[in-house]
């Protein structure tokens, strides 16, 4: 009731502004977040990627994204139909983020700020007039962000037939822009080497090699959208059995393609999915917890340390092992070590509730790393100096000692995991977690022993946990107390908002967009930390279920109109029930 | 050992129940005796401190005095699980479903307490386990029937209307298979035809799967009809206890309902 007394104020303002009057606040917004960009350093070094060599850098891609949302986001909030005014505004909201950006040019010129803001000098003021003089960089900055303000709401304004194949040709060449490195590797081979020369050089994606991209891709894209129907009614007058075949090889097909390609894409890659697989893992484990029992848990890190600390104790080749077991023993060891700490570890907060939770656990969560790093336990622990020369687990006579190889074990970890988390979900004890979720008392009352649910669930989700620091140690080699820092839960919890709570696919999804990319792309590892924040508050803001919510999240978080207006109607008509009643 | 209060003196009995919120008494010595198959209701003004009584009878609140006695055993000082196990299952005044699951799910949930498939069970699939969920559902759906809510089953417990609602909000209590139900206040915010229905429907609980029920409303009117007992609280005190038409004429109860002023105004 309170929050549509609320829109509806907010509904009421917003009729009040003139569109002039929005186009400038549009303006000033993302003139804002382009001015931070450049403030904090982002431009500049995003400015040192190219996207398609010696045209466009990421830098410029940024500016070019953030004018462009403006006029997006004007033409998605206004209601008026008139396209040439949506246009002007669009390009007064581009030319004002422009103007912004050409405040900053003349204050770089004309004052030193640099002791405070370190950012403000040449290689900013490179970026932003284009390498002309600044007069001339300034005046392109208003103009280019006008144009690019106009051409955001142009995008939004045409047909969906018009904009996907763009969007599809766009994302094509950025994404082999960005990634362009990456894929140079993977396509070495001499075989292929005219289709290397084609699109890259040794800098880059080249300009032609983008333009062939964008045209294949948009192309396919629109002929997808123009025999769209065709095809699909040409596959449904198959045959059942034929449909079936065709779908299950088409399913198959992506899954080798997808099994072989780390394998094909070398030890880097392997790495970086490797560790992907790690924290999906983990994100697996808390998803358990947070997402279907409800039970906010910071101090998840510490399941994680005591996984990798027990495989490394019955290991290592080194004095602080107590033995030298093969690691297939160890693993099951460590996990089952891990679900016992979370078993004792959700004992003292039991009876603690929502925000106390979170505090309570990240208290816990610092007793263990603590605990690792004392004194105290440094006979046992090795303390700071960690535990060294764990050895590489053996199937037969082949090493895991790569990281494609490792990454093989930790898909198959997952796999097994995901399945188990799966079956969990779907159970007796799943349906118990939602329960307590959404309403811990009735749970209760219905007869669920919220000790032992509670209990099972920091149990299991440490298992998974606990798997996945089996895992690290070995894919390490060493580990140390300062591995195991607060950050890793909150990185955890990360993607699992990201991702999607209480969603398998989410939480791999959340992890290769919070983990992996940050360790692909350096500029954007350097500022993790702030697009985490950005990316979370944006993910709040505009889709607050997930990248990929599970079904029953997706219905908690996007109460539709309509079934609000029907609650509302059924409140009224019961009081006016109840009135009459009474 | 030798119960204090057997059968005999009813399946739920409370002796002398306390609940005190600081300086409130909002229970004040209840002695209360609920018979067997009886339908009785709880009736007061807002206030009377009905909902305590439920909830302390639910272990939700400790009782600063008294006992609760059900069935022959003591349950004051478990804790609501055990108590829902012991048999008291209840509703809320303000529908407290399991909003974003649906109407089946809630139902299963409250069937919780007899199954017994364990967590590796349902990750192994081992045949028992899969039995049993079958067996589960299939149980679901005839409580579904049962409440009226046959092929509304994958509906979203929110998105049911309100009365479906508080439909489903019993037959989740039934789910536990309670002897005792306790409703609180089951025909709130509903029209006098709706009312109607939900009496007889609360009927129909105790006849067809044999459950006492214990019933809150604080409408007095609603109430006469199908109550076998009456106990009238105001203040946390019971301040009369009889068949219907007994309450009904006591000066005591009109009293409390209508304030000294409202008795002049009769006058």
């Amino acid at each position: 009731m309170a929050f549509d007394v609320v829109a509806s104020a907010r509904q009421e303002r917003e009729k009040q502004v003139s569109p002039v009057q929005r186009a400038v606040i549009t303006g000033l917004i993302f003139g804002g977040f382009a001015f931070y960009f450049a403030l904090v350093g982002i431009l500049t070094n995003f400015h040192e990627r190219w996207i398609i060599f010696d045209y466009i850098s990421l830098g410029h891609a940024l500016l070019i994204v953030v004018a462009g949302s403006a006029g997006l986001y004007l033409a998605s909030k206004s209601r008026a139909n008139s396209h040439a005014g949506l246009l002007m505004q669009g390009a007064g909201a581009g030319a004002i983020t422009g103007l912004i950006m050409a405040l900053l040019v003349f204050v770089i010129v004309n004052f030193n700020l640099r002791f405070i803001f370190v950012q403000l000098k040449k290689p900013l003021l490179d970026v932003l007039t284009f390498n002309l003089d600044p007069w001339a960089g300034a005046a392109c900055l208003v103009a280019g962000g006008a144009a690019i303000g106009a051409l955001g709401v142009l995008f939004f304004i045409m047909t969906p037939s018009l904009r996907r194949p763009l969007v599809a040709g766009l994302a094509a060449v950025g994404f082999t822009g960005l990634f362009q490195e990456l894929i140079q590797l993977m396509i070495q081979n001499p075989s292929v080497m005219w289709l290397r020369q084609l699109i890259f050089n040794w800098d880059g994606l080249m300009l032609q090699g983008a333009a062939i991209l964008f045209v294949l891709f948009a192309g396919i894209y629109a002929f997808w959208g123009w025999r769209r129907e065709q095809i699909t009614a040409g596959f449904n007058r198959l045959p059942v059995s034929q449909q079936k075949t065709v779908r299950v090889s088409s399913i198959a097909l992506v899954a080798i393609i997808a099994l072989l390609f780390p394998y094909v894409a070398g030890n880097f890659i392997g790495q970086v999915l490797m560790l992907v697989g790690l924290f999906t893992l983990m994100g697996m484990g808390l998803n358990l917890e947070i997402g279907l029992a409800g039970l906010l848990d910071l101090g998840f890190v510490a399941f994680y340390a005591v996984g990798a600390y027990t495989t490394a104790l019955l290991t290592a080749h080194s004095d602080a092992a107590f033995m030298q077991l093969p690691y297939w023993l160890a693993m099951p060891i460590a996990v089952f070590f891990s679900i016992c700490v979370g078993v004792l570890f959700g004992v003292p907060v039991l009876k603690v509730r929502g925000d106390y939770l979170a505090v309570a656990t990240l208290g816990l969560g610092e007793i263990v790393r603590v605990i690792v790093l004392s004194d105290a336990a440094a006979p046992v622990l090795a303390g700071a100096q960690g535990i060294l020369s764990i050895p590489r687990p053996f199937i037969g006579s082949f090493e895991l000692d790569n990281p494609v190889a490792l990454f093989y074990l930790t898909l198959v970890c997952s796999l097994i995991a995901a399945y188990i988390a799966w079956s969990l979900e779907n159970s007796r004890l799943g349906r118990a977690w939602t329960a307590i979720r959404d309403d811990e008392d009735v749970a209760q009352a219905l007869g669920i022993n919220l000790v032992n649910v509670k209990l099972l669930a920091y149990g299991l989700g440490a298992a998974f946990a606990g798997l996945a620091g089996s895992i690290f140690a070995i894919m390490l080699g060493s580990i140390f107390p300062h591995s195991f820092q607060l950050i890793i839960s909150i990185n955890v919890l990360a993607l699992i908002i990201v991702g999607g709570m209480g969603s398998l696919p989410g939480v791999a999804l959340g992890a290769l967009a919070l983990i992996g990319l940050p360790e692909l792309l350096r500029e954007f590892g350097e500022y993790r930390f702030l697009f985490y924040g950005l990316v979370i508050v944006v993910m709040m803001r505009l889709r607050p279920e997930g990248l990929w919510p599970s079904a029953s999240r997706r219905r908690e978080m996007n109460v539709s109109e309509e079934e609000r207006a029907a609650v509302e109607a059924e409140l009224a008509a019961s009081k006016a029930a109840a009135g009459k009643d009474a | 050992m030798s119960a204090k209060h057997t059968e005999a003196d009813g399946l739920l009995v409370t002796d002398g129940l306390i609940k005190r919120f600081g300086g409130l008494v909002a229970v004040d010595t209840l002695h209360l005796s609920v018979a067997r198959n009886n339908i009785h209701s709880i009736i007061g003004p807002n206030g009377a401190g009905k909902t305590t009584v439920f909830n302390c009878i639910m272990e939700f609140y400790q009782p600063d005095g008294g006992e609760v006695w059900f069935n022959g055993g003591r349950i004051d000082g478990l804790t609501p699980d055990k108590v829902a196990v012991a048999g008291i299952s209840r509703t809320y005044q303000n529908i407290r479903l399991f909003k974003n699951i649906t109407a089946v799910e809630n139902i299963l949930v409250g069937m919780h307490i007899h199954l017994k498939s364990t967590w590796w069970g349902a990750v192994l699939k081992t045949k028992a386990a899969k039995l049993d969920e079958e067996q589960a559902e299939a149980e679901a759906f005839k409580i579904l029937d049962f409440i009226g809510l046959t092929g509304r089953g994958d509906i979203l417990a929110r998105n049911l209307s309100y009365g479906d609602q508080r439909r489903l909000e019993i037959g989740r209590a039934l789910a536990t298979k309670p002897q005792l139900l306790m409703l609180d206040e089951p025909m709130a915010g509903m029209n006098p035809k709706e009312s109607m229905e939900m009496m007889e429907f609360v009927r129909k609980v105790r006849d067809e799967r044999d459950i006492t029920i214990l019933l809150i409303e604080h409408s007095m009117r609603v109430v006469m009809g199908i109550s076998d007992r009456v106990s009238v609280l105001d203040h946390g005190v019971k301040i009369a206890e009889g068949t219907p038409s007994e309450v009904q004429n006591n000066p005591a109860v009109i009293e409390a309902y209508l304030g000294a002023e409202g008795m002049q105004a009769l006058k």
